[in-house]
């Protein structure tokens, strides 16, 4: 299976375990997927913008307009449901 | 005073850090700027730095919704700076450099041009020296990121005028920020404060005393600090900071101010901080 393919099939569990993972890694802290990530002082305004591109580049995603809010980022469920949301209005635009 | 954003042209010379920080606040209030810097591999550079902090300030909420962007042109002309209504000098921390720059936009400018230096410890007078006008010269010490962080140190030289200072605090305004007015001297407020807690903490990592993780943490948890000295140290960029800490140590010889070997060591390597992914501590790929 390709590295395409396997974005292109990616479900919100997978996406959401590989969030937790990231975080893991880059903050040495584990986290749960509905922790405020920003009013728990765990991620930095600095690190945000890096999740940001983390999501547009793993993901195929671009984050614009509305979408770019703190809001999206908060959460690791914030987060999937966003990256379910614009890659379903990609497959939409392709289809 | 003037608050309002289309009475304002801003000419920014130097596309650093603090350049495309300046640059990021300013066109995202809706005020055009004119970037200047050497040649067109920096500014193009500079454009994808300001175009990526633009969205980081959106990210975080720290820009006025639905005002229209201003216009950001580039250049590499200091000929360009001829028609602005404020000129920011941001140009590295060495002297030789700012007052080739201040000499040749002061000679470019009209009267009643306001000329900052968005300098880090070169004292305002030791500039009014550079320029034809000193009357219209005063210091801002943005932040970074300075979208984000609203409070300013502004600087008044012995000479600063008050027409100055009016221009100045209209100019704050109509970028959102608020301004807290001191008197001239090496490394102002802040720096004189900041650099040596940075150049010391960076001296207990080298000592063995703790890790830098363990120094900002102490900081962070002890005392409050919103983040540690060290990862300031990264954003600020560690060359930056040894050129701002060689300026404190020739004119107050304090020697908390004499560059660590840590840090020196760090430059040379070229792990000069968040800019270049890795400092004190390791980014990744650079985001922003």
């Amino acid at each position: 299976m390709t590295a395409e393919q396997t974005i292109a099939s990616i479900t919100a569990e997978a996406i959401e375990e590989e969030l937790l993972s990231f975080l893991a890694d880059r903050i040495k802290k584990t986290v749960a997927p509905d922790q405020d990530l920003f009013k728990s002082g765990l991620v930095s305004s600095m690190f945000a913008m890096q999740l940001v591109v983390y999501l547009e580049e793993r993901y195929e995603i671009a984050v614009i307009g509305p979408d770019l809010t703190l809001d999206n980022f908060r959460t690791v469920q914030a987060m999937t449901s966003l990256v379910l949301r614009l890659r379903n209005a990609n497959t939409a635009d392709d289809a | 005073m003037q608050t309002d954003q289309s009475e304002h042209r801003l000419a920014i010379v130097g596309g650093g850090v603090m350049g495309t920080n300046i640059a990021t606040l300013a066109t995202g209030y809706g005020i055009p700027v004119t970037l200047i810097d050497v040649n067109d591999d920096a500014l193009a550079t500079a454009r994808t730095t300001i175009s990526q902090k633009l969205r980081h300030a959106q990210l975080m909420g720290a820009l006025p919704a639905g005002r229209p962007r201003g216009e950001l042109v580039t250049s590499t002309s200091i000929d360009d700076v001829a028609d602005a209504t404020t000129v920011i000098e941001a140009v590295v921390e060495i002297a030789e450099t700012k007052a080739g720059v201040l000499t040749a936009a002061s000679a470019l400018v009209r009267p009643g041009t306001t000329l900052i230096s968005n300098t880090s410890c070169i004292p305002i007078d030791e500039m009014g020296a550079w320029v034809a006008r000193a009357d219209e010269l005063v210091g801002v010490h943005f932040m970074n990121p300075s979208y984000l962080i609203k409070m300013v140190e502004v600087i008044r030289g012995t000479q600063t005028s008050e027409a100055t200072m009016t221009s100045v605090t209209g100019l704050l305004s109509a970028m959102g920020r608020e301004a807290l007015v001191i008197q001239d001297s090496a490394g102002f407020v802040i720096n004189r404060l900041l650099h040596p807690l940075i150049n010391t903490a960076a001296m207990l990592v080298e000592e063995g005393v703790a890790s830098a993780e363990v120094v900002d943490g102490l900081l962070e948890g002890c005392l409050g600090h919103s983040t540690g000295p060290l990862r300031t140290g990264d954003l600020i960029g560690l060359d930056n900071l040894v050129d701002s800490l060689n300026v404190l140590y020739q004119r107050r010889g304090d020697e908390s101010c004499r560059p660590s070997d840590l840090l020196l060591a760090k430059v040379r390597d070229g792990d000069l901080g968040r800019k270049t992914g890795r400092g004190f501590y390791d980014y990744g790929k650079v985001a922003s």
